[in-house]
């Protein structure tokens, strides 16, 4: 066994680099009657390698423009306090959104880099995807937007719980002039999911996805990603992960998104 | 603080989040968290003092609090992902995965300190710092660290996660 005077720590030191020069000579002195010793310190410096090699490329991926976007110090909110915490946020996401923007050639990577083939088999298609999927494939459809109408409300609402095993129901958003056209029922990930259709008096229209699959994961502030033409704000709060998606400005969508959230928000 | 000083610190936040969640999105998700959370608290870093530790403490309080929560449904799903190549043309890959597959099974607090040490080359005092434990608990993580690792790989045939072999 090793002498006193060269310890576990000074192995470790040795492996990285952190001795000074005279204990150095020592620790390889020592070194070189311990072979068994030596072997394990070996190890070591090719873990250390190994984990270099492994990770280091990490550091040359592009940056996804929303992480980059997160190095922005947020603005300053300038709207009235009543929900001033959450507004903060939400003009977060819009900066960050702006600087997006400004980054300009980013997204285009974005789908390619962050949706690697291996990752989708692996854990299925992000929140904010899936949702501007389904949100590109239904919300043009003239004929049938939707399974079921607004007019049908009470079954809809009843029809969709059932289904997530959770209560659903559409939040009203007349405030931000868009009026349920109606819901539909569809796959997700794993299971079940829950879109909704608003229109506006333009015919412009958006989708509230709802889905509990992220269901235990923690909850986050609002993410925004853009797919395509399709911009997308999206949660996870509680039971339900949210996706709200149209085609519409962010900044319009940022206030849609607001209104969604308070109205769940009072409903718990 | 400025926004320019952690747009350079993204690139290794992202790196050792991705090495000790092992999952790309997870990890991601993690770093904006971080990012979220500093600037909230930016108030609370002192000008000149090191910007990169201070975000590595941030990213581990975030990452204790969500340990504290329920099992998280994505957990399972951590080995498949961990699985995924990420340079598909290097040449050593079997050794590679070995040790990432390794790095898998060993104690999330272990994992922490041998990653700080070892990719982002944090002195040992520093690694106390960030994570707010007495040095001596580091030396002791380190060491346990290194020879479960040592002894995973030692006895395992080379090319056991053949799933990611070209």
């Amino acid at each position: 066994m090793k002498p006193q005077v060269i310890s576990e720590n000074d192995l470790h030191a040795y492996v990285d680099g952190a001795l000074p020069a005279a204990r150095l000579a020592e620790v390889e002195d020592w070194l070189r009657g311990e072979p068994a010793e030596a072997a394990r310190v070996e190890a070591y410096r090719a873990q250390k390698a190994a984990l270099k090699a492994l990770f280091d490329p990490v550091l040359a991926e592009p940056l996804p423009p929303e992480l980059a976007s997160f190095a922005e110090r947020p603005a300053v909110d300038p709207l009235p306090a009543a929900h001033a915490g959450w507004r903060a946020t939400s003009l977060l996401r819009l900066a960050a959104s702006l600087v997006l923007a400004l980054l300009g050639g980013a997204a285009g990577w974005l789908a390619h880099g962050h949706y690697a083939a291996g990752e989708r088999l692996a854990q299925g298609l992000p929140l904010s995807h899936q949702a501007a999927v389904a949100h590109v494939v239904y919300s043009p459809d003239v004929r049938r937007p939707v399974e079921v109408a607004a007019d049908q409300e009470e079954q809809l609402v009843k029809w969709l719980s059932k289904r997530l095993g959770a209560p659903v129901s559409p939040p009203r958003l007349g405030v931000v002039g868009y009026e349920l056209v109606g819901g539909r029922l569809l796959p997700g990930n794993s299971g079940p999911v829950a879109q909704f259709m608003y229109q506006d008096g333009s015919g412009q229209r958006l989708t509230l996805y709802v889905t509990t699959e992220g269901v235990g994961k923690p909850e986050t502030g609002f993410r925004f990603a853009r797919e395509g033409a399709v911009n997308v704000f999206y949660w996870i709060d509680g039971r339900f992960g949210y996706a709200l998606s149209a085609g519409i400005d962010k900044g319009e969508l940022a206030k849609v998104a607001t209104a969604v959230y308070d109205q769940l928000e009072k409903a718990k | 603080m400025d926004s320019r000083d952690i747009l350079v610190e993204i690139p290794r936040l992202r790196r050792y989040a991705r090495a000790l969640l092992g999952d790309r999105a997870a990890a991601d998700d993690l770093v904006q968290d971080t990012l979220e959370r500093a600037w909230t608290r930016f108030a609370q870093w002192r000008a000149g003092s090191d910007l990169r530790a201070w975000l590595f403490s941030i990213m581990h309080n975030l990452r204790v609090d969500q340990l504290r929560r329920p099992a998280l449904p994505t957990e399972t799903l951590d080995e498949v992902a961990g699985q995924v190549p990420t340079r598909p043309t290097q040449s050593d890959q079997l050794e590679v995965m070995d040790i990432e597959s390794a790095l898998r099974q060993l104690p999330e607090e272990q994992r922490e300190v041998l990653l700080l040490v070892g990719l982002d080359d944090m002195s040992y005092a520093e690694v106390a710092s960030t994570l707010g434990i007495p040095l001596g608990t580091v030396m002791s993580r380190l060491s346990r660290g290194r020879e479960r690792l040592r002894q995973i790989m030692a006895g395992r045939q080379p090319g056991a996660s053949l799933r990611v072999v070209k």
